[in-house]
């Protein structure tokens, strides 16, 4: 195990090479390869909807920062979400020429073109829909900037409330490192919230210095983005052993350039895309040998094939049908996984065979994320869950309590990604303003 | 054995009927040498005018408009002529015609409306060796404004006389290249052959603008901070070109008149269409200028690869085929009723179809919900074919003959008996006494 610090030098030498862009030479070219389809596919598999065949036309005719302001009108979370979404599963899925004629026009990577021409100091302007409204956001997660942008857009004053000393949310701190270069996520934090009706507040947490009920009573909604703060545990022996970390986390230490300790021979446990953002960095961190093992077969993996390919790529190991059962140590510190090979059978996964033992010196975890402990303590006490133990909303995003609105990833309506926190958070706004433009405040 | 290219046109002969226009990649024996060297079949040899030569502008001399992956689809120039001496270019054409005896090589002139420059120059022309002589009366920019190019072949008298001055001089054929800015070319072309023409050649390029400079505010090509207009050519003006050759070769008086064909011509195919209608040979100048000289390789092999399968042995089994079947629109069938139809099997749900109809036509196309893919309704589809011209996927949309029944969007039973537009109820013609209308008939 050693330890080391992601500085610039190693940012720029071993993690920008892994960033994807369109060649400006090329770009012209791929705009010109979109058909411009009415009613486009592509569009509906955008959760944020956004007129991909309107910005594309708009960067074809030589207006990349017009493709930009329309990108942005459908998603103000445009510039991530270029970075971090998963297009192979959702636009570019969907793209009429996935399957012919060369493939899916490179949406994403057009996006990207795009956002980099917007001159992110640029103030959006505001209506006055919503003026005399004051709403407390919780959480600068993509939820909680989204909403809080939206609403000073329409007027509404807006205080934000972050835990962190920072906005941005799993944005800032859980994505990979080589997908968010050259301080995007921030740059993209300080455009959405600098505008005169939001008033950013860091460093103050729910629970402790800040209460829903007093929320409630001072303002006239209240939006909870408060993001999963608790990591998922295996439930397996050796769990506490030191070497054994939770992925997020250490991406967001790592992130800020903090010091991280990098194993040898470094095993991740999980199939999602923080399970293949973790494996990749760690490669690229220096760990000799990466595997991943899922308990499931890899289709079954949350990671697209394509992010599943970009491990490989790295030299990161897949494996599929393994279960760890259990984390074994020496003096406290990680030296072995045992691990279950399963199978299915008739839908159901079962253990097949011996399990078998690897020499590990570094575990993460990365079965996702969960509400904080903290959640049902009586400040949340009266607010509904499901049955993940997420906050419960409805299709507008309300929570049971009247004016209180959730969104992101801490309500279970949708997958955990960047552009579901920003569709939910358009429609929480968008029943927020119906809801809030009819009533008075309660006093 | 492969079908016979070998070319003949007016007497001169060629070992295929590819000839480079008179332009810059027929302006020295540096070119034309790697023209034949590629294959070309002739040249016509950049326009000579008599000394002192023209100057040309030193500032960009070509605009261009790009389309998608920014391939040239337009292309437009203010070059003038030669403007080297012509005793120098006469040296040249000697010399490269007595090292390629085979290849045909013409000679384009621009001379002012002065007996004695003729009498002159075309003696001197013939004795390099050269096959004959096109006048060039066509060029819409600086040089009409001396009278010459266009402004000669505009004024169907001027033609007229300039061919009969031409002919006058010279035992070689002339070929009288005509310029599109013209109401009728069929005017022009009747001018060349009472002056005594040999031949016409066509179209020269067409007066244009081909775009603006919105920083600068002046068109393109800019020089200066000015723009002019200039010769356009390229892909673009194929159709418009294509039409005046066929004008003229249906044209009863006309269509005896050898055509060498000129305006967009970059394929095999664009080649086989100008001779379908009416070309016994083919100018290339654009396709050249923009890719090399090696695009004979593709029209040549191209053009024989379509013989074959077609079953053609030699350029007259297909040269002219067209020409019977273009027709005045009052002669279309008005019974021939078609449908568009897609396959449902080939349409990827783009919806262009659709919105183009929908907006802009009949409505007569919808989105099956379920599908997600695009249907015609027969009731309203007109046949106008609009759907087939937007619709990304080769063969995805095909209009499709009614040949019986009744058209469910007339509601009028198919007659399998033709019907035009003179036969028509509607037609006013038909109603009033005729020859009221059309003045004494002719």
């Amino acid at each position: 195990m050693s330890t080391v610090t992601l500085d610039t030098a190693r940012l720029e030498a071993r993690f920008r090479p892994l960033e994807e862009s369109l060649p400006e030479s090329a770009v012209l070219t791929e705009a010109d390869r979109c058909y411009y389809c009415y009613d486009a596919p592509c569009v509906v598999a955008c959760p944020t909807s956004i007129d991909i065949p309107g910005f594309i036309r708009a960067i074809a005719v030589g207006q990349p920062r017009r493709a930009a302001e329309r990108i942005l009108q459908a998603n103000p979370l445009g510039a991530s979400c270029s970075r971090v979404c998963p297009v192979e599963t959702l636009c570019e899925q969907h793209c009429v020429r996935a399957e012919h004629d060369g493939g899916a026009v490179r949406i994403g990577l057009l996006q990207r073109q795009a956002m980099a021409h917007f001159s992110f100091t640029q103030q959006s302007e505001s209506l006055a829909i919503m003026s005399g409204k004051r709403v407390a956001v919780v959480g600068a997660g993509p939820a909680g900037m989204t909403v809080a942008h939206l609403l000073a857009e329409v007027g509404c004053g807006v205080d934000v409330f972050e835990a962190k000393p920072f906005a941005g949310g799993l944005n800032e701190s859980g994505i990979a490192a080589y997908k968010m270069l050259d301080n995007a996520a921030q740059q993209e934090a300080n455009f959405l919230l600098t505008h005169a009706l939001i008033r950013l507040h860091c460093g103050v947490a729910l629970g402790q210095s800040l209460h829903l009920q007093q929320l409630r009573r001072d303002y006239d909604g209240v939006f909870l983005g408060v993001g999963l703060q608790g990591q998922q545990r295996l439930g397996i022996a050796g769990e506490n052993l030191a070497g054994v970390f939770s992925a997020v986390p250490y991406i967001a230490q790592m992130r800020r350039g903090e010091p991280v300790s990098v194993g040898q021979t470094v095993l991740v446990i999980g199939g999602g895309m923080t399970a293949m953002d973790i494996a990749i960095q760690a490669r690229l961190l220096g760990a000799r040998e990466v595997h991943v093992c899922y308990r499931r077969g890899v289709e079954a993996m949350g990671a697209s094939a394509r992010e599943q390919q970009m491990a490989r790529d790295q030299g990161v190991y897949i494996h599929d049908y393994l279960r760890p059962i259990a984390i074994e140590g020496k003096a406290g510190i990680c030296q072995s996984v045992l691990l279950q090979p399963t199978a299915l059978s008739e839908g159901r996964l079962i253990d097949v065979g011996e399990p078998l033992r690897w020499m590990i010196d570094q575990v993460f975890t990365a079965i996702g994320q969960c509400m904080a402990d903290s959640v049902g303590e009586e400040d949340m006490a009266d607010l509904h869950f499901d049955q993940w133990g997420k906050i419960a909303v409805d299709a507008q995003f309300r929570t049971n309590l009247k004016g209180i609105w959730a969104g992101g990833d801490c309500t279970g309506r949708s997958d955990d990604l960047t552009v579901h926190a920003v569709a939910d958070a358009k429609a929480a706004v968008l029943s927020m303003m119906v809801e809030l433009r009819t009533e008075e405040k309660e006093s | 054995m492969k079908p016979d290219l070998r070319s003949e046109f007016v007497g001169i002969t060629s070992p295929n009927p590819f000839w480079l226009a008179s332009a810059p990649p027929t302006d020295r024996a540096e070119n034309v040498e790697r023209a034949f060297q590629a294959g070309w079949g002739g040249v016509v040899w950049k326009t000579l005018g008599i000394d002192p030569p023209v100057v040309n502008v030193n500032g960009p001399r070509y605009g261009f408009w790009q389309g998608d992956n920014r391939r040239v689809q337009g292309f437009n120039n203010i070059e003038l002529i030669s403007d080297r001496p012509i005793a120098l270019n006469l040296a040249e054409i000697k010399a490269m015609k007595s090292r390629w005896p085979d290849r045909a090589m013409v000679v384009s002139v621009m001379f002012p409306l002065d007996e004695a420059v003729w009498s002159e120059w075309l003696p001197r022309i013939e004795a390099t060796g050269a096959d004959g002589i096109e006048l060039n009366l066509g060029c819409p920019h600086g040089m009409s404004e001396r009278g010459m190019g266009s402004a000669m072949g505009q004024a169907p008298e001027l033609v007229e006389m300039v061919t009969r001055l031409a002919k006058a001089h010279t035992h070689l054929p002339v070929i009288v290249k005509l310029t599109p800015n013209v109401t009728d070319i069929t005017w022009s072309a009747a001018a060349a052959l009472a002056g005594g023409a040999d031949a016409v050649s066509l179209i020269n390029t067409i007066n244009s603008i081909i775009g603006v400079d919105l920083e600068l505010m002046a068109p393109m090509p800019t020089v200066d901070g000015m723009g002019t207009h200039g010769g356009y050519c390229g892909p673009a003006v194929k159709p418009i070109a294509l039409n005046m050759v066929a004008e003229i070769a249906r044209h009863p008086s006309l269509g005896k008149m050898s055509i060498s064909g000129i305006g967009g011509v970059g394929t095999w195919r664009d080649a086989a269409e100008f001779m379908a209608l009416g070309a016994t040979n083919i100018q290339v100048c654009t396709a050249a200028m923009l890719y090399g000289f090696r695009i004979i390789d593709d029209l040549t092999e191209g053009l024989q690869d379509w013989m074959t399968e077609q079953g053609y042995t030699c350029l007259a089994d297909f040269a002219g085929r067209a020409v019977p079947h273009v027709t005045d629109w009052n002669q279309l069938n008005l019974n021939y009723v078609t449908k568009a139809q897609i396959d449902g099997a080939k349409c990827i749900g783009c919806g262009r179809c659709h919105i183009a109809c929908e907006d802009t036509s009949h409505q007569a196309i919808e989105r099956v919900v379920e599908t997600g893919r695009y249907v015609v309704r027969a009731q309203d589809c007109v046949g106008c074919n609009l759907c087939v011209a937007v619709c990304p996927v080769v063969d995805c949309i095909r209009m499709e003959r009614m040949e019986l029944g009744i058209d469910p969007r007339t509601g009028v039973p198919i007659s399998p008996q033709p019907s035009n537009w003179t036969e028509h109820p509607n037609n006013p013609l038909l109603q009033k006494d005729a020859s009221s209308i059309l003045g004494q008939g002719d």
